[in-house]
């Protein structure tokens, strides 16, 4: 028994809080981005001696700074936003759903095919009907193959779901292997199924994913398939106590998550890149998991979260190019300020309780 | 002989969010006896226990190990002052043998040898008369061997101070009487033994103090001699009992549910309903009674289409058509449709029974969100229903917008409650429907189960306080490990005989049936 150890209360120890009136929660998630702001601009300033205010508006300028970046960014927030509207239905139902990349970009490669095979062939509106339809159906195939085998065997669903995103990598550079006879594996920007241009180029693509929230929304909160979602996600002994047939639950969800995965993959051809390489969804499918979190699976906040990402990644790809740095370190500055944002939920829900303060509150 | 205090706790306070596990306890505990902590479900006995083995930390108060101040911040802290628990849930490594798992954790020396470990265990076995085989795995052992590896860990790290938490939940008769046996030898051995448990008997044969608690307070600390059983019960609940449920006599009485021959296995394949026949009968209390974990669980799973049977039928009597329908391996939506009104309050209440993290009204809707054809929920209904439950059932909520999981535990059970009687149930099964609970929100959940029965309900109740099995229920069924050990008549059996019932071992009952 060593006697020499410091027998003294801990510094400090966690204890769980009681709901926080949601004032003080918004107090608390503020604080956290001025926060996370001042150490990015402190850091800039001391390691590459950019103005910190410059920095700032710098960042805001790449989202704001003209009409056209107004609109790429409204158009990149769509997509995101768009993305991780698919996951979340998986999501509230406690599967982890990580393949939205994949599902995606399955359902974009369906739709290349079909102007490839169809293109100039038959008229655009009914092209763009089967692209659509093809590319919902293979989405939600990619999605209800590993929601099948979790029902059916409990197989895990996110190494399932991850395996599948590499698979539909490789059926893409096949399939741009066959299309490119050159062996260039690139393809090119095709000239059939765009979608029609209402206004601005990217104004239909913006509202079919607001419509798509609202309609999310709707669905996941007021309708029984919906409730049930809820119910399986939070706990299936009590699914399975008031009858909910819960394979059929996770089925049906999964496919409807893939299917909207689909969906996007049929925007981003027809309206935004009328091609298909293996980087066509960049990734997005994972941020999209991030997107939905942060919104605690709500599609109206997730609006918010998305927003806020756009914002961030929009933000650092100009500091990088306003002061002609790698942009490696704008991506640090966006890890820094996701920090603080995830890391602020602790203090919503736990409180510290230090040394002093509580040998004076016994006083 | 002028007793040496061992530990002392001064004011001790601890709090979880807005419940008060602890408030202000303060106790004593000397070298050389055995104290039992005393109180009902809930109390705060193994949160207290949990601040003095450095599980928790206390928000208020101090703790003293022989006569110092000391501040236990982990169960490595609590070792150092010699202070060992052994929890209610095991905490061992299956695939290790006794040994291994005596000598885990144990970071004193760098290198040890496992014979010297087996020779100390040896050792201490024969000191204090236990048996076990340090060679054997963890995952061969009975329930028993296993508590005894958990006391024989503890005592390999020198305890002087030994915490058993509910120690005999788990063990035969047989067993906690061995059990018993070791802890004598221990306390004439000088250690301290601060015993856990809800069994009144337990503590009169084995402690040399009591101490009570009620709802997170120290109400006394008394010598065992002193004390009985209805004097401990009194201080438990602060109030003599005197239960006076009323219990009218079944009116119109038909079988409502006849079950036959219910045999089921559990996932490791042992027997966990072995030929279990019985009748509930409408207007009826149908009483349960058994030892924690002898089936009861499984029992209602099962007819509830929960639990997969291997053998048995589970015959209803529709009241309304004078049908007959067999639910066996039905599941609940199947049992539903076939117009069988079941309503099952279950032991899980928020893993189960309701969704924690969802409001009154949503948790209202569980039953009754199928109803109509619009593929949207109406939630004009439930929040009707939830409103009406936490005004008649006096429900303590903000309102019905609350999640179920920031209410207490009386409140919990009477949203669940309400809800399954709101479905107009011709068979309701409750299990340990007051665990929990306080007095006045008990008898509000009698009350209720007395109304189903007079309005002909056929109430099937599973409980564990002999003393309202006793009082409220017009017949009592007593499974042990199970199987059926007796059907008794509530208005004429005697707690002996159903105590005796629940606890004999097969063993003793095949001798009892070759003795006749």
């Amino acid at each position: 028994m060593s006697k020499a150890h410091i027998e003294k209360e801990p510094l400090f120890h966690i204890t769980k809080r009681d709901d926080m009136p949601i004032l003080n929660k918004a107090a608390v998630r503020v604080i956290a981005v001025v926060l996370a702001l001042m150490i990015c601009m402190l850091l800039s300033y001391i390691l590459i001696g950019i103005n910190p205010i410059k920095m700032l508006s710098s960042m805001i300028s790449g989202s704001f700074g003209s009409k056209r970046r107004i609109w790429k960014f409204l158009k990149d927030l769509a997509v995101l936003l768009c993305i991780s509207l698919a996951v979340t239905p998986a999501f509230r139902m406690k599967f982890w759903n990580i393949g939205a990349e994949g599902q995606a970009l399955i359902g974009a490669l369906a739709s290349v095919a079909c102007i490839i095979n169809l293109g100039g062939k038959i008229p655009n509106a009914l092209l763009l009907v089967i692209m659509f339809v093809s590319s919902v159906v293979i989405g939600a195939v990619w999605g209800v193959i590993p929601a099948v085998c979790k029902a059916l065997w409990n197989t895990n669903e996110t190494l399932f779901t991850l395996m599948m995103n590499y698979i539909a990598t490789f059926i893409v550079s096949y399939f741009l292997m066959i299309w490119t006879p050159s062996g260039s594996s690139s393809l090119g920007m095709l000239s059939h199924g765009y979608l029609p241009k209402v206004g601005h180029e990217y104004f239909l693509l913006i509202l079919v994913v607001a419509i798509l929230t609202v309609g999310l929304y709707v669905y996941l909160n007021y309708s029984k398939h919906g409730y049930e979602i809820s119910v399986v996600g939070e706990s299936q002994k009590t699914a399975l106590y008031i009858g909910i047939n819960v394979k059929k639950v996770i089925i049906r969800t999964m496919t409807i998550s893939g299917a909207l995965c689909g969906l996007a993959g049929f925007l981003i051809v027809s309206a935004l890149d009328h091609s298909v390489t293996t980087a066509t969804i960049g990734g997005q499918g994972f941020t999209a998991i991030m997107v939905s979190w942060l919104a605690k699976f709500n599609p109206i906040s997730m609006a918010l979260t998305s927003f806020l990402i756009t914002f961030l990644d929009q933000g650092s790809s100009q500091i990088s190019t306003d002061f002609n740095i790698d942009s490696a370190f704008p991506s640090v500055i966006v890890g820094i300020i996701i920090f603080f944002i995830i890391g602020c939920e602790f203090f919503i829900y736990y409180k510290i309780n230090f040394r002093h303060k509580a040998a004076k509150e016994a006083k | 002989m002028k007793k040496e205090l061992a530990l002392e706790l001064k004011h001790i306070t601890k709090t979880f969010g807005n419940v008060v596990a602890n408030h202000d306890v303060s106790l004593d505990v000397y070298k050389g006896e055995i104290l039992a902590i005393l109180g009902e479900n809930g109390c705060g006995k193994t949160t207290l226990m949990n601040m003095i083995s450095g599980i928790y930390f206390p928000d208020e108060g101090e703790i003293f190990v022989d006569g110092k101040p000391v501040i236990i911040r982990s169960p490595k802290d609590a070792f150092r002052y010699k202070i060992g628990m052994v929890h209610q849930h095991f905490k061992l490594v299956d695939i290790f043998t006794a040994g291994e798992n005596i000598v885990l954790g144990d970071s004193e020396k760098k290198r040890f040898n496992l014979n010297d470990v087996n020779n100390r265990v040896a050792e201490i076995t024969e000191r204090y008369g236990f048996t076990v085989d340090p060679q054997k795995k963890i995952y061969e052992m009975s329930v028993s061997e296993k508590q005894t590896v958990e006391i024989i860990k503890v005592l390999y790290r020198n305890a002087d101070i030994l915490i058993l938490d509910e120690p005999t939940a788990v063990l035969t008769p047989q067993e906690t009487r061995n059990l018993f046996e070791v802890l004598r030898n221990m306390r004439a051995d000088g250690k301290s033994i601060i015993i856990i448990t809800h069994k009144l008997h337990e503590v009169l044969e084995i402690s040399d103090r009591v101490a009570v608690l009620r709802k997170g307070e120290h109400i006394a600390t008394v010598d065992t001699k002193d004390a009985t059983e209805s004097s401990l019960t009194e201080m438990m609940v602060g109030q003599k009992i005197s239960l006076n449920i009323e219990r009218t006599e079944p009116k119109n009485s038909v079988v409502r549910l006849k079950v036959e021959g219910l045999s089921a296995t559990d996932d490791e394949g042992l027997k966990v309903l072995d030929n279990i026949s019985f009748e509930a009968r409408s207007g009826e209390i149908l009483g349960i009674a058994g030892i924690a974990g002898s089936g009861q669980r499984e029992l209602l799973e099962a007819i509830a289409g929960l639990y997969p049977l291997n053998e048995g039928d589970i015959i209803y009597n529709n009241p309304k058509t004078g049908d007959t329908v067999d639910l066996r391996n039905k599941t609940p939506l199947q049992i539903r449709n076939l117009g069988v009104r079941l309503s099952f309050v279950p032991e899980d209440r928020l893993g189960m029974g309701l969704v924690g993290n969802m409001n009154i009204t949503d948790n209202m809707m569980l039953r009754s969100y199928r109803r109509g054809k619009s593929m949207f929920v109406d939630r004009a209904r439930p929040k009707a229903l939830a409103s009406e439950i936490i005004e008649s059932l006096q429900v303590n909520t903000p309102g019905v917008s609350t999640e179920v999981r920031k209410l207490s535990g009386g409140n919990v059970q009477k949203v669940l409650v309400g809800r399954e009687i709101a479905a107009a149930p011709t068979v309701l099964m409750v299990a340990y429907p007051v665990r929990g609970l306080d007095i006045n929100s008990s008898y509000t959940i009698y009350n209720l189960l007395n109304k189903q029965k007079e309005s002909g309900v056929s109430v099937i109740f599973v409980g564990e306080d002999l003393d309202v099995l006793l009082e409220l229920c017009d017949r009592i069924v007593v499974i042990n490990s199970g199987r059926i050990t007796g059907i008794c008549d509530g208005r004429t059996v005697t707690k002996e005989e159903v105590g005796l019932l629940m606890t004999k071992s097969h063993e003793e009952e095949r001798e009892v049936k070759s003795n006749e």
